[in-house]
């Protein structure tokens, strides 16, 4: 770690240029305790919960899969004085994260209670909603820097589109966000109410790694190590692109934005090259597409920038950024994580002043009306 | 004599359990594949009928392309230049659940591709197929047939029952790394589980799509699982697996090993270094974008001249033309990958023969 840590900045860093307040498009908030749900769900959901628990497509009660790198993993720095984890408390929040970086708007992405997957999906919608609301009592309305999803399991679609309407009507929300990891891939036609109802409410969607779907992590079956899982966060994501660009969601809701919430976006570039490598030979499966699928990627996808990729040498990571485009990428820190991203550091090349403000701050104001 | 151009993997078509490999097979497989009907092992991935899985042009009139040894030789050799090719059989041996049978397909395949092809022209290699649900009978059949000089690497799904790092495999990893046969990972799948993480994709250019990444899951395996430190001499083929992603991928890998090494102390150099020193890629597909610079880029970015390998993947339709090697690759490239590095990736591979 240290190796990173002691990384000496570059000459950019000591300049001026962090005047420039930064929208940071993946902050996570947590639970105290299960027990802040209680005014926000019925007796029998809570009972549910004490009797039942969480009945998800892993092996263990108590923990993840893989066990992570940190407890809750989250940054060693990150648990309030007040006690309660890591996230679970504003003012501590305001104080290590949300002030000294010049937080403008934070986008909250609650991944408590393994929200998105829980197979029985009358409670995960219970769940839901509860947490909806607790985002707007807890956080929102005492930090109006903090804007909330809308978080709905897409497996039981009408009542995901039941949720998304609820919470529309409030105004406060400023995206839906759905799983990466359930029972079908996100572009098959199971899914598609939920895209027709964002595309209507014009909010766009928004896809955070995670979740448990059943299914191997890889391609390649079940890993061993943590690294390993860590790393097929990836190649989740480029699968969902894969996915919605050739079931050939941007052509049957044109006006859908959808955001990719922490994979990184080195992965982006190749991933278009590959769909449009094979576009011509497979076009007779797919004549839906009008278009080639960088296309679609370059219009109705954006990226979340951490974890970022770190290689040797600064133009490299120049090359990247231009390959995927500057317009596509919204700056998110993932606080309080360990793998957190400094908006001060995380950028190890050039960038001018123009693509600073794009990428910090002005392309996620347009997307999210911010 | 034309000068050294070894394509790296082209696809001999096996026509059927009951007809092709027939021959090959002993007295009781003989007799179960003709009373039950065991037949039509087309692996998932390549529907013959697929636009991929054949280019217009090396489609025999009947058959599936790459069944005709003389059609394979003119598309090879006449019109694509190859000095030597390196057989892949890519045939559902490697995907039957009942281990023994899938060991009597692999030795037949074998000795098919031996006596029928290699055999007949002696510009061809091939790679040893091996039946890797039960361990044991993978490495008979390596041992069984490393005396041939002519098989020159091991062939395996990049989807298969378990990730190739594991535990449950290094016995075959040691064979491979004893008989200096490289472990040539191609695309394909035994249909265990989903291609990915997010489930069962409705078309098969998704499908083809993912491929890549199950390749990447499997070098983290075999890195994170302390593979090239148990064999130091191993050497992993990426075959189809496309190369454009490794960049990005390395930077990953690199990042968060350094993140959470702890968990792998074994594993004590950077998985990009260690993707340079063992693993080797063939150039069909390559997935660049169209201009000279990014593709210039990639092979910076990639930081090796070593690991690329000539290849036509014929007669899968991967380009048109007479020029499997990508556009825009630099010279110094192209020099090293058509003789040097194959022969270095393969050592078996020696062209007297």
């Amino acid at each position: 770690m240290s190796e990173v840590l002691d990384r000496p900045l570059n000459q950019q860093d000591s300049s001026a240029r962090t005047r420039l307040r930064i929208i940071d498009c993946d902050i996570h908030p947590s639970l105290h305790s299960r027990a802040d749900l209680n005014p926000f769900l019925a007796k029998r959901w809570q009972d549910h919960m004490k009797t039942y628990g969480d009945h998800l497509r892993t092996p263990y009660m108590g923990t993840t899969p893989y066990p992570r790198s940190s407890p809750l993993i989250a940054r060693r720095d990150a648990w309030p004085p007040t006690g309660g984890p890591p996230g679970s408390d504003l003012a501590f929040m305001r104080k290590q994260h949300l002030d000294p970086l010049d937080v403008e708007f934070g986008l909250l992405q609650v991944l408590d209670l393994f929200i998105f997957s829980q197979q029985n999906l009358e409670f995960g919608a219970a769940i839901q909603r509860a947490v909806n609301e607790w985002q707007l009592a807890h956080w929102c309305s005492r930090e109006p820097r903090l804007k909330a999803a809308i978080l709905v399991g897409q497996d039981d679609t009408v009542a995901a589109v039941e949720e998304i309407e609820r919470c529309a009507k409030l105004g406060q929300y400023v995206q839906i966000n759905i799983c990466p990891r359930a029972n079908e891939p996100l572009g098959r036609r199971r899914y598609w109410p939920i895209y027709e109802c964002a595309q209507a409410l014009d909010l766009p969607l928004g896809v955070h790694v995670g979740g448990y779907g059943g299914h191997a992590p890889t391609g390649g079956g079940w890993p061993s190590y943590y690294c390993e899982e860590h790393q097929s966060n990836a190649h989740t994501m480029a699968s969902q692109l894969a996915s919605l660009v050739i079931e050939g969601i941007p052509e049957r809701f044109p006006k859908l934005k959808i955001v990719f919430i922490e994979g990184g976006f080195g992965w982006i570039a190749s991933a278009m090259w590959r769909m449009d490598q094979h576009f011509a030979r497979f076009r007779s499966e797919v004549p839906h597409l009008k278009r080639k699928p960088s296309e679609y990627v370059r219009e109705h996808f954006w990226f979340t920038t951490q974890p970022i990729d770190e290689p040797d040498e600064a133009r490299h990571l120049r090359q990247l950024i231009e390959w995927v485009g500057v317009d596509r990428l919204l700056f998110s820190s993932d606080y309080p994580h360990w793998d957190f991203d400094d908006p001060r550091f995380a950028f190890k090349t050039a960038l001018s002043d123009e693509e600073r403000r794009k990428i910090f701050n002005a392309n996620a104001r347009a997307l999210y009306k911010l | 004599m034309p000068m050294t151009r070894i394509d790296c993997d082209i696809h001999p078509a096996v026509g059927g359990t009951r007809t092709t490999l027939l021959p090959y097979l002993d007295d009781h497989w003989k007799e179960q594949v003709v009373s039950r009907a065991i037949d039509g092992l087309d692996l998932n991935s390549y529907p013959p009928a697929m636009p991929l899985s054949g280019r217009p042009d090396w489609r025999p009139e009947s058959g599936k392309p790459g069944s005709d040894l003389s059609m394979v030789q003119r598309g090879t050799f006449d019109q694509l230049g190859a000095s030597h090719a390196i057989c892949n059989v890519l045939y559902g041996a490697q995907a039957v659940y009942d281990p023994y049978m899938a060991s009597a397909f692999c030795k037949a395949i074998n000795d098919w591709i031996a006596a029928e092809w290699l055999s007949r022209d002696s510009r061809l290699r091939a790679s040893i197929v091996i039946p890797l649900q039960a361990p044991e009978l993978a490495v008979e059949e390596i041992e069984r047939r490393a005396g041939d000089p002519r098989f020159v690497s091991i062939l395996v799904l990049a989807q298969g029952e378990m990730l190739l790092g594991r535990r449950h495999y290094w016995p075959v990893l040691k064979a491979a790394e004893k008989q200096r046969l490289p472990l040539a990972i191609h695309a394909g799948s035994a249909y265990r589980f989903a291609p990915s993480s997010i489930g069962w994709p409705s078309h098969r250019y998704e499908y083809y799509f993912v491929e890549a990444q199950a390749f990447q899951a499997q070098l983290l395996s075999l890195i994170y699982e302390g593979v090239f430190g148990k064999f130091p001499e191993l050497k992993v083929v990426l075959m189809e697996s496309g190369v454009s992603w490794l960049p990005a991928f390395m930077w990953r890998a690199n990042k968060t090993w350094r993140g959470v090494r702890v968990e792998v102390p074994w594993v004590e150099r950077e998985p990009a270094a260690i993707i340079r020193d063992h693993v080797r890629v063939t150039m069909q597909p390559f997935d660049a974008p169209d201009d000279a610079t990014s593709v210039e880029d990639i092979i910076d970015q990639i930081g090796s001249d070593k690991m690329f390998l000539f290849a036509s993947d014929y007669p899968h339709w991967q380009f048109d033309g007479d020029d499997p090697i990508p556009p825009h690759l630099p010279s110094a490239i192209v020099d090293k990958m058509c003789a040097e590095n194959p022969l270095e990736t393969f050592p078996r591979l020696k062209l007297a023969a």
